[in-house]
């Protein structure tokens, strides 16, 4: 029996009683990194596949749906620093040892990727668009030039974009100081699960059957893939030491554990295979339903991640005395 | 690469939190922000108990996370020693560094935005003197020093004392001795 | 506990740091220190410790309180509560400007009035006062440095009648008890030489949480050091847990344990003999009294294993005569505190430790003249004779009697001056007669810093200024080595306050007294004083503290024979005084009171954040420790139903209640108590951040025990119950 308590009341904001620093502008930034990360790698295996019929809208217009994902959880992430407009410091360095230096750094490098892959078949994908871009002097040749390069494009897209799936789930395992999020599965956890919520996406779109059922199917095994993941990130941190059981038993008993199962595992993975093998034997709504499912799953997954994560410490003191008292120093 | 080390002996801290006001005042730490402050930890069961009161703060640690996670190099290492900074003028917010402390010494600076931390009071160690909270207790049980110094106040009392550092197996190598 | 509290501060905090994040955010701070900054000395009024500091500004703007480093009573360092002393300059619900109280609109209200008017409001008052009653009713209550100038006014006035509740309240009956053993009382601050102390004995006193300085000082450098410390205390307390011996004693029984130690020291042959030979009267009458009195007795009471009553007694035994049984300092605990203290004071002469290194020394002061003044004239009555007769061994003020002879037509006082204590708080279970009191009396004026409680019974309430923005008396306190250190303003007086010597002066010239100050400012007379003793105001401005040389030993001259101040000249180990008076002449075990089924001890005591209700509004200590709890055994809290963190009322027997109060269910306590912190509990809305947080345990005082020698108030022997107080709003 240890009774630990602090002795000064001390709330720093954002940090006490447990960590609050991130909420859902991060957790939808590592979301949305997530499935633009999978839309690349998805549109670049249709190319790598030359699968422009079987994958039509993988092969055409998929590209660009990277870019506005991105730009969306890049808009969340700038609503998160506490400095709006010191973002350009970001940009003064690179911190080898910091992820989110390398992922600042990856996103410069990644931008340009997406746009030349989206340009790469702008002109099938997106006739309209791609008249526009004629219209800027050198756009013809621009389009011309990347279309060409269509396949070493695609080459260049598969590691970094495997980098940049990778790399959302790193960011959160690199934080030894959270035992919950300090695991080596975390990275390949959220590739997978981006690679799946944008396998959905070219369903909800309304991409023809056979590329539907392609997708179905490939989902399916992603969502196997990541509840694997998800049974050997729970073993790892049973296995770990006594803080990571601490932090397991957040999901195991403790507060998290209906939201972890009942709200992501049971709808956002069980519920969306099944409904997906429904979808694959006809039943075409339902295989929507899935997608929705999956979407919402796969924002589930991050949201929780963050959260769980920020109640997992190494530090546990009790407050003696009401926080809210404190108030009264503001008013 | 110097190593500076508080040395706190666990047998004479009385938790009075005088390290906590003295800090705030020296340092002018906004209302309802700590960065210092004091844990007390009881085992047993009536009447078989131990009490102990511990001053907490950064460790300053030897491998610092916060500063390894921190995107910008905003946190730093002070003039090659193991004293850890941040550079206001290079914090962006994103508060990494934050979620990076096992210690949870960290803390956001408000209305000023960027991060703070305890500094080991870098200002009055560069002129010679000991941080404020240790200037301050009235135990004199806080002791501060060159860990690399033999001969020095705190080197002595590790090599006399039996002692323990928070959380050894963060690996972070916390720079904040506990005499037992 | 609760772990997971939402926190509304973040957010907060959060909009205040909205404005500078969207422009982009703001530089570094600059490194303290690095502007201009400027220091003068003070003399800290946290508490009565009176610790000698420096008040450090940059740029203008207060920036910290330092110990002086040549202050014996901080040697550089100050405490908590000290170090947050400009937080009592800065608190924004200080008092602004004297308020008189006028009838309106049907009503009571204050009304903010100008010094002239309250001044002339109070002489008219006091001489209608004297002219019908005698000018020898007005009682002055005070705890504090800036009394003794309204004591001056009132002793001009003709009424001698004062005081302090650190007598009834608090150390009267160590001061009686020791003064009967030993001719000489323990003093402030305390003449405890504990840093030479091998074995040190604390019964209840909890140094650690009651923080007089070099009290806490001394006491962790005899742990350095390696001296054996013994705890008596119900609680767990911050001194129990650096002990070797904690006795976790029932509560009320400590004259058992120490009749016990006696015997054991006496039939074990473990006691000093020849200093009791050489400085003693009445051992063998003492002897024969304790041998009823071994540790198996002693058991049955107290609780305590024989065996370690008699390792501790051995214990003392070995390190004696550097054994310190600590007096304690509150100790009106449950009415037999005289006695208590007494056998105190016996089994230090028991030891040899009154007069030698590591028990008790010899203080001395400065020699200071007194500014040449008219002597004030002899008061028409002896008021002691009236007030407090059935207690002739007190020279001073009871200040329960004080009040007791305020209520009422007939009653001796017609008129009050009230500074610095905050009555209704601190007078046990005494706002009903603070209330009678205060219908029956003609004036009370109350002169507080802050909107306390007792300022609502007041006629008329005096703003003064902090300690950090006037002069005061110099420190000239009994010490090992005679120091004096001055206090001086580092701020203008804020708003419309002003000093204390200020106002009684202003008061006494209304009267037409003006020539008892025969001075402009009160410098005239410090810088007066200074030379005197070769040196000067302005030196001690920029000196702040000075040190001065001793005239006799610092312990008991073991070549000179010794006369003690009592009426034999020894150490009167059995009291012919107290014989005298019909009081027990060695002291004898009364059992307490026992808790009713379902009640408990209320137990209380000091945190280290805070002094008593006087610092909770200060914004730095309130960030501290913002509320008080109430400490419950597991056991009693799952007969209760109650956890960590839930808000309970406490309850008396006779019903009252405290306010709304968090449980702390901690193994830190015995099960048949319960422990608050005192001072919390402040019910004045003009407090706004001590209002109504936490409980007060003064108002469910409701066995208030009468010390029959020296008439203070015993507060242990009163029980409470919980009572939930519903959900946190
Ligand atoms: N921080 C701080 N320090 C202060 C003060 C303050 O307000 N704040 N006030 C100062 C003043 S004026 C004074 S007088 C002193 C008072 O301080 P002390 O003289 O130390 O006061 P006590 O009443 O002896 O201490 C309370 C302790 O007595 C224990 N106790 C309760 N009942 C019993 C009992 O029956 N037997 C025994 N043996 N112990 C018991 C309690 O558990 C508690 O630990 O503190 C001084 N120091
Ligand atoms: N229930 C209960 N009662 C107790 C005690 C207890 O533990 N419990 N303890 C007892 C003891 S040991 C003692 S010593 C007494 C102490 O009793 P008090 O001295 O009455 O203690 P406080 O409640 O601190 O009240 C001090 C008052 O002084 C005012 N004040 C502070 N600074 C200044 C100043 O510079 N100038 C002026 N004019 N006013 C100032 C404050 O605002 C406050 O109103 O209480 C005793 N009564
Ligand atoms: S000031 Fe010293 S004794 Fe007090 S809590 Fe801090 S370290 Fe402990
Ligand atoms: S304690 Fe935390 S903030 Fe301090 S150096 Fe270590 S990791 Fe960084
Ligand atoms: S908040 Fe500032 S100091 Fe912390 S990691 Fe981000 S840039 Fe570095
Ligand atoms: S070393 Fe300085 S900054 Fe750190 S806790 Fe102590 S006073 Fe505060
Ligand atoms: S003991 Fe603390 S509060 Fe009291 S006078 Fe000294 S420093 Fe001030
Ligand atoms: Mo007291």
């Amino acid at each position: 029996m240890i009774e630990e308590v602090l002795v000064t009341a001390r709330y720093n904001p954002k940090v006490d009683p447990s960590l609050g620093i991130w909420t859902w502008e991060i957790a939808f930034y590592l979301f949305l990194g997530g499935m633009a990360a999978g839309i690349m790698l998805f549109a670049a295996w249709a190319v790598l596949g030359r699968r422009e019929n079987a994958l039509a809208f993988a092969h055409n217009r998929f590209a660009l749906w990277a870019p506005v994902v991105l730009s969306l959880g890049m808009t969340t992430l700038f609503l998160d620093l506490e400095y709006k407009l010191h973002v350009f410091r970001f940009y003064t360095s690179f911190e080898p040892s910091s992820p989110m230096s390398w992922g600042a750094w990856v996103l410069v490098l990644i931008y340009p990727l997406m746009l030349v892959q989206t340009l790469s078949t702008l002109r099938t994908g997106y006739p309209t668009l791609a008249g526009l871009v004629e219209r800027i002097p050198g756009g013809a040749v621009i389009l011309s030039l990347c279309e060409h390069r269509r396949r070493l494009i695609a080459w260049l897209v598969i590691p970094l974009a495997v980098g940049l799936g990778i790399y959302t789930g790193v960011l959160l395992s690199a934080f030894s100081a959270r035992p919950f999020w300090n695991s080596g599965i975390l990275g390949p956890l959220f590739l997978v699960s981006g690679m799946s919520t944008a396998a959905v996406l070219p369903i909800l779109a309304g991409a023809h059957p056979q590329e539907r059922h392609f997708f179905e199917i490939t989902d399916m095994a992603l969502i196997a893939v990541e509840l694997v993941l998800i049974a050997l990130f729970l073993i790892n941190l049973a296995t770990g030491a006594a803080q990571h059981m601490d932090a397991l038993a957040l999901v195991t008993g403790g507060p998290y554990t209906a939201p972890f199962w009942l709200w992501f595992v049971l709808p956002g993975l069980l519920v969306p295979i099944v409904f997906e093998l429904a979808g694959l034997r006809g039943y075409r709504g339902l295989g929507l339903v899935a997608g929705v499912l999956v979407v919402y799953g796969g924002f589930m997954l991050r949201y929780l991640m963050v959260d769980i994560g920020q109640a997992s410490t190494w530090t546990d003191y009790a407050l003696q005395f009401d926080p809210q008292l404190l108030q009264r120093l503001m008013q | 690469m110097t190593t500076y080390a508080m040395v706190i002996d666990t047998r004479t801290c009385i938790g009075c939190g005088d390290c906590v006001v003295a800090c705030k005042n020296e340092n002018k730490v906004p209302a309802g922000l700590n960065r210092d402050w004091v844990v007390e930890a009881t085992r047993g069961e009536y009447p078989n108990l131990e009490t102990e009161f511990r001053s907490e703060r950064c460790n300053h640690c030897g491998h610092a996370t916060c500063v390894t996670n921190c995107p910008t190099g905003a946190s730093h290492y002070w003039k090659d020693t193991n004293i850890v900074l941040v550079a206001a003028e290079k914090c962006t917010g994103c508060k990494a560094c934050i979620a990076a402390c096992p210690y949870d010494a960290r803390l956001i600076m408000h209305p000023e935005g960027y991060v703070d931390k305890c500094t080991f009071c870098h200002h009055r160690v560069d002129r010679g003197l000991d941080p404020a909270c240790v200037s301050t207790c009235p135990t004199r049980c806080m002791h501060f020093g060159i860990l690399d110094d033999r001969d020095s106040i705190v080197s002595r009392l590790l090599r006399e004392r039996r002692y323990k550092t928070l959380m050894p197996e963060t690996g972070n190598d916390p720079h904040v001795y506990y005499l037992l | 506990m609760n772990r997971r509290e939402f926190l509304k501060i973040s957010a907060a905090l959060g909009a205040a740091g909205a404005m500078p994040t969207l422009l982009g955010g703001c530089a570094a701070r600059p490194l303290p220190g690095s502007g201009v900054v400027t220091g003068s000395p003070t003399v800290c009024n946290l508490c009565f410790w009176q610790c000698a500091g420096t008040l450090y500004q940059e740029d203008g703007r207060p920036w910290k309180v330092v110990g002086h480093p040549d202050d014996p009573h901080c040697e550089g360092r100050l405490c908590t509560r000290g170090s947050a002393g400009i937080g009592a300059y800065v608190d924004p619900d200080r008092l602004r400007q004297p308020l008189l109280r006028v009838d309106e609109g049907g009503g009571q209200r204050f009304r903010p009035v100008s010094w002239d008017e309250a001044f002339d409001f109070i002489a008219r008052r006091m001489k209608a006062i004297g002219e019908q009653h005698g000018s020898d009713r007005m009682a002055l209550f005070s705890h504090g440095d800036g009394g003794e100038h309204l004591r001056r006014m009132l002793q001009a006035f003709g009424s001698d009648a004062y005081a302090h509740p650190s007598f009834a309240q608090c150390r009267g009956p160590r001061e009686t008890a020791f003064g009967l053993t030993f001719g000489e009382g323990v003093g402030s601050p305390d003449r405890t030489d504990m840093a030479h102390s091998r074995c040190i004995v604390l019964i209840g006193s909890h140094i650690g949480e009651n923080l007089h300085n070099s009290q806490v000082q001394t006491l962790a450098k005899a742990l350095d050091s390696g001296a054996t410390l013994i705890t008596v205390d119900p609680r767990f307390s911050v001194a129990a847990s650096k002990s070797a011996h904690w006795l976790a004693i029932k509560p009320g029984t400590d004259m058992a344990l120490l009749l016990a130690w006696m015997n054991v020291l006496i039939n074990e042959d473990l006691y000093d003999r020849e200093y009791v030979a050489r400085h003693c009267t009445g051992f063998g009458q003492l002897a024969r009294h304790v041998q009823a009195f071994n540790p198996e007795w002693a058991y049955l009471e107290t609780g305590l294993e024989p065996s370690s009553i008699r390792e501790t007694a051995r214990a003392m035994a070995r390190a004696a005569p550097a054994t310190l049984v600590h007096p304690g300092r509150h100790v009106t605990w449950y009415g037999d505190d005289t006695q208590r203290c007494r056998a105190i004071a016996i089994l230090n002469a028991l030891l040899g430790s009154w007069g030698r290194p590591g028990g008790f020394y010899n203080q001395e002061k400065v020699d200071l003249p007194e500014y040449p003044a008219p002597k004030p004239p002899k008061p028409a009555s002896d008021w002691k004779a009236v007030v407090q007769a059935e207690y002739p061994l007190v020279s001073t003020g009871i200040s329960n009697k004080l009040v007791e002879h305020s209520v009422g037509k007939d009653a001796f006082f017609k008129g009050w001056f009230v500074y610095a204590t905050n009555l209704p708080m601190t007078l046990p279970g005494g706002v009903e007669q603070i209330e009678a009191a205060a219908q029956s009396l003609e004036l009370m004026v109350v002169v507080d810093t802050m909107p306390a409680e007792i300022t609502g019974y007041a006629d008329v309430v005096l703003p003064e200024c902090t300690y950090l923005e006037r002069y005061d008396d110099l420190r000239n306190k009994p010490e090992r080595t005679p120091t004096l250190a001055l206090r001086m303003p580092a701020f203008e007086p804020a708003h419309e306050t002003r000093p204390a010597w200020w106002i009684a002066k202003g008061i006494a010239e209304r009267l037409g007294l003006g020539e008892y100050f025969p001075w402009q400012d009160y410098q005239e007379v410090l810088d007066w004083q200074l030379k005197q003793v070769g040196s000067s105001l302005a030196e001690m401005q920029t000196l702040g503290v000075k040190r001065f040389p001793r005239k006799g030993a610092v312990y008991l001259d073991a070549d000179n024979p010794l006369r003690f101040k009592t009426p034999s000249g020894k150490i009167e180990l059995y009291s012919s005084l107290l014989a005298d008076i019909g009081q027990d002449p060695l002291p004898r075990y009364t059992p307490p009171d026992r808790p009713p089924e379902g009640y408990y001890h209320l137990n209380y005591g000091r945190a280290p954040a805070h002094t008593f209700g006087r610092t909770i509004n200060n914004p730095q200590l309130f960030e501290l420790m913002p509320e008080n709890a109430v400490w419950v055994h597991p056991a009693a809290a799952a007969g209760l139903g109650v956890g960590n963190g839930d808000y309970v009322r406490l309850q008396n027997p006779e019903g009252t209640r405290s306010n709304r109060v968090r449980v702390r269910v901690t193994q830190r306590i015995r099960p048949d108590s319960v422990f608050m912190v005192h001072g919390f509990g402040h019910t004045d809305q003009r407090q706004r951040l001590a209002r109504g947080v936490g409980a007060d345990d003064a108002g469910l005082m409701h066995n208030v025990k009468l010390d029959p020698v020296m008439g203070g108030t015993g507060m242990r022997a009163s029980f409470v119950t919980l009572v939930k107080a519903g959900e946190v709003s």
